[in-house]
């Protein structure tokens, strides 16, 4: 038996996949803009000397890290509407699922970035008179960001694939549409392979530029951490 | 303010047990296919060999750049067209986690292959040994100590991509607390309650993995 | 009438008691070697006096005034008195004027061209007016290390704190610090510094002090205790650093 490719059918919906690809981005960024600043806040409380900032800061990043992803987007959708009386529409649910579950992660980029650095440099810094705040924006945390771009890099890109989970609460991501368009026009196989292919396309141009880059900062001499 | 009550979901405990043992089948099948396919794909990745780097490169890369469900999706709605017999929801959702674990660990064997001293290989070959032997007996004792922590990982890592089978429909944990919120009207305690099997079953591996890394660390 | 007043104090590590209840007066221009066996508490000393340990118990007076525990306090303290470090612990991802200016800008507040010019003059005072464009992983270690105390010096500070400032370098590295420190010590600045360079202590300081136990063991002129010590102690002490010239 062979098959007859016919991409044809999925062609003439390629504004749904595009619209798609746009939403799944835009998930994306979302996330990782707001994980970005919940992760280094989270971080910051966790590395902090008081046990009443660090131990809820440990058990958020723990949770998150720890309970599958697919059941943290449940419960944000399903679950977490009825019990706070609000509504949720499944972009907010994924918003607010994946910039956690991503905050939970660049947590721990953050902490081991900053505890990457040596004391010395909190000594110099603080010998001169800055305050524990100064010394982390000006003198820690930019060396830190330096060794941390790699990890950051592998967690955003980890991101990116995750959000496909948020067609399974029908946000018409990129997977979404492909799954709408494979029912419509009974082409399954063109249809998912051309969705794979594009999340191919689009995250290995994304890990390129992540390891040029990366290759480029190396360059300069800082170790980096993991 | 929502007044909890778990007895509905405790009310079908029968239900939940179904779908542990759906997660713990999905779960071990994956990870054996998983790390033994990586096992042979990293060996590829090590190889001098063009016909086995190239091949074994484009898995690695195809597999860790498209997310799993979509895999998923592919092998249970796109491969049987190909096929003349239909792929189950076990299948599918394995065949998926599987290939992307093996991607993943063939890059954490091919790591800890290559992280072994050039002198480990010269000292064996020293006594005679051919390229099998020495792998086996020399070289992967070796690596192996310091990949268990990756490999714990990742081992993590496919136990919490089981779920996604539930999207094809497959009876797992997750599958079993949507079926569980739908029958009972109750998705908080439903969803709560698959949240914390999750954790209590993953916690210790999670923990298990810090302290095994911390006494790598330590050791080298 | 003293610039820096320590009474009583003692700090601990774990099980280890550093420091024992140590007394010391500061008088303003003297310049006082700190000696002693490694573990004797000189660097915790030093790290005391600025507050970057705390101490568990005792006082630290700067200019007539008790100096409380309060961070804001510190802070202004820090910047009266400046510190040099055995690692010189500058900031790898400023060049060399970025590291001098960084305590003007960030915690004085200086406009930029003032801290500029300020951080300009104290690089030439060290030497080293034509490497300001410089990053530390271009420097050598003497010039890190006077990088470090013209980052010091810019916040103007009432004394200075030397900890071990030489013994990271490369021998032949270790005259040019030695030299800028000799320099600022003729300019009459007062000065702590540890050191395990008899030699320039014996012709830099005004007094010298041997630690033991977390207490002052010795304490006189350069003469007294370096070439006439009286205790058993400081003598032993002497005796297994005799590689180091008095001559230096």
């Amino acid at each position: 038996m062979t098959y007859q490719w016919d991409f044809t059918p999925v062609l003439a919906n390629s504004g749904l996949l595009a619209q798609g690809l746009v939403n799944t981005l835009k998930v994306t960024g979302t996330a990782l803009v707001c994980g970005v600043v919940l992760g280094l806040a989270l971080a910051l409380l966790r590395l902090s000397p008081r046990s009443y900032l660090s131990w809820p800061a440990g058990f958020v990043i723990e949770v998150f890290r720890t309970t599958p992803p697919l059941v943290q987007l449940f419960w944000f959708y399903f679950a977490l509407p009825l019990l706070a009386g609000i509504e949720m529409t499944p972009f907010m649910a994924a918003a607010v699922t994946f910039s956690i579950q991503s905050a939970a992660f660049f947590a721990e980029v953050f902490r081991g970035g900053i505890v990457s650095i040596e004391r010395g440099q909190w000594d110099g810094a603080r010998a001169i008179g800055m305050t524990q705040a100064q010394a982390l924006r000006r003198i820690v945390l930019p060396q830190a960001v330096k060794r941390m771009i790699p990890a950051f890099m592998e967690r955003a890109i980890e991101l990116m694939k995750t959000t496909t989970l948020v067609a399974t609460i029908s946000y018409a991501d990129l997977l979404y549409a492909a799954n709408e368009i494979s029912q419509k026009t009974f082409r399954p196989l063109e249809t998912f392979t051309v969705a794979a292919l594009i999340y191919f396309v689009v995250i290995t141009a994304f890990s390129l530029a992540a390891r040029q880059l990366e290759r480029r900062l190396s360059v300069s001499g800082e170790s980096t951490v993991r | 303010m929502h007044k909890w009550d778990f007895a509905s979901v405790f009310a079908n405990t029968d239900a939940l047990l179904a779908g542990a043992a759906g997660t713990l089948r999905i779960f071990a099948l994956c990870l054996v296919l998983g790390l033994s396919l990586g096992l042979i794909v990293g060996l590829g990745r090590t190889s001098r060999s063009r016909w086995l780097y190239w091949p074994a490169s484009a898995f690695v890369e195809f597999f860790r750049n498209t997310p799993v469900l979509v895999q998923i999706l592919w092998f249970y709605f796109a491969l049987p067209m190909l096929l003349p017999f239909q792929i189950g929801p076990l299948a599918a959702a394995a065949l998926g986690i599987s290939l992307n674990s093996a991607a993943f660990s063939a890059e954490i064997f091919r790591g800890g292959i290559q992280s072994i001293d050039p002198g480990q290989w010269d000292g064996a070959r020293a006594i005679g040994m051919g390229w099998g032997q020495a792998m086996r007996r020399i070289i992967l004792p070796q690596a192996l100590k310091r990949m268990t922590p990756a490999l714990t990982n990742r081992a993590i890592e496919i136990f919490k991509m089981s779920t996604l089978a539930s999207a094809v429909a497959y009876v797992e944990l997750l599958q079993q607390g949507k079926l569980i919120a739908s029958l009972n009207f109750n998705p908080i305690e439903a969803y709560t309650a698959i949240a914390v099997i999750f954790f209590v079953f993953l916690w210790p591996l999670v923990q298990m993995t810090y302290f095994l890394e911390r006494r790598l660390k330590r050791d080298e | 009438m003293s610039i820096l007043g320590v009474s009583g104090l003692t700090k601990r590590f774990g099980q280890a008691d550093v420091l024992r209840g140590l007394d010391l007066e500061v008088a303003p221009g003297e310049r006082i070697a700190i000696l002693g066996a490694s573990g004797s508490g000189k660097s915790t000393l030093l790290r005391c006096l600025n507050f970057m340990e705390m101490p568990d118990s005792g006082t630290v007076t700067l200019d007539g005034k008790i100096v409380g525990r309060r961070e804001s306090e510190l802070i202004q303290v820090r910047q009266r008195i400046g510190m040099v470090f055995q690692q010189f612990n500058l900031f790898p991802h400023m060049t060399a004027i970025g590291n001098v200016m960084e305590g003007l800008r960030t915690v004085r507040r200086f406009p930029k061209a003032e801290a500029q010019a300020r951080a300009e003059k104290e690089l030439a005072r060290v030497g080293l007016a034509d490497k300001a464009a410089s990053y530390p992983a271009h420097l050598s270690g003497g010039q890190k290390q006077r990088v470090a105390i013209a980052r010091a010096l810019a916040m103007e500070p009432e004394l200075m704190l030397f900890d071990e400032p030489t013994s990271a370098l490369d021998p032949e590295l270790v005259g040019e610090v030695l030299g800028v420190i000799r320099t600022l010590a003729d300019e009459g600045r007062t000065m702590l510094l540890v050191t395990h360079e008899l030699g320039f202590a014996y012709h830099v300081a005004t007094r010298v002090i041997f630690l033991a136990d977390g207490v002052i063991h010795e304490e006189g002129t350069p003469d007294q205790v370096l070439v006439h010590p009286t205790k058993e102690r400081t003598r032993a002490f002497l005796a297994s650093h005799k590689e180091y010239s008095l001559q230096g």
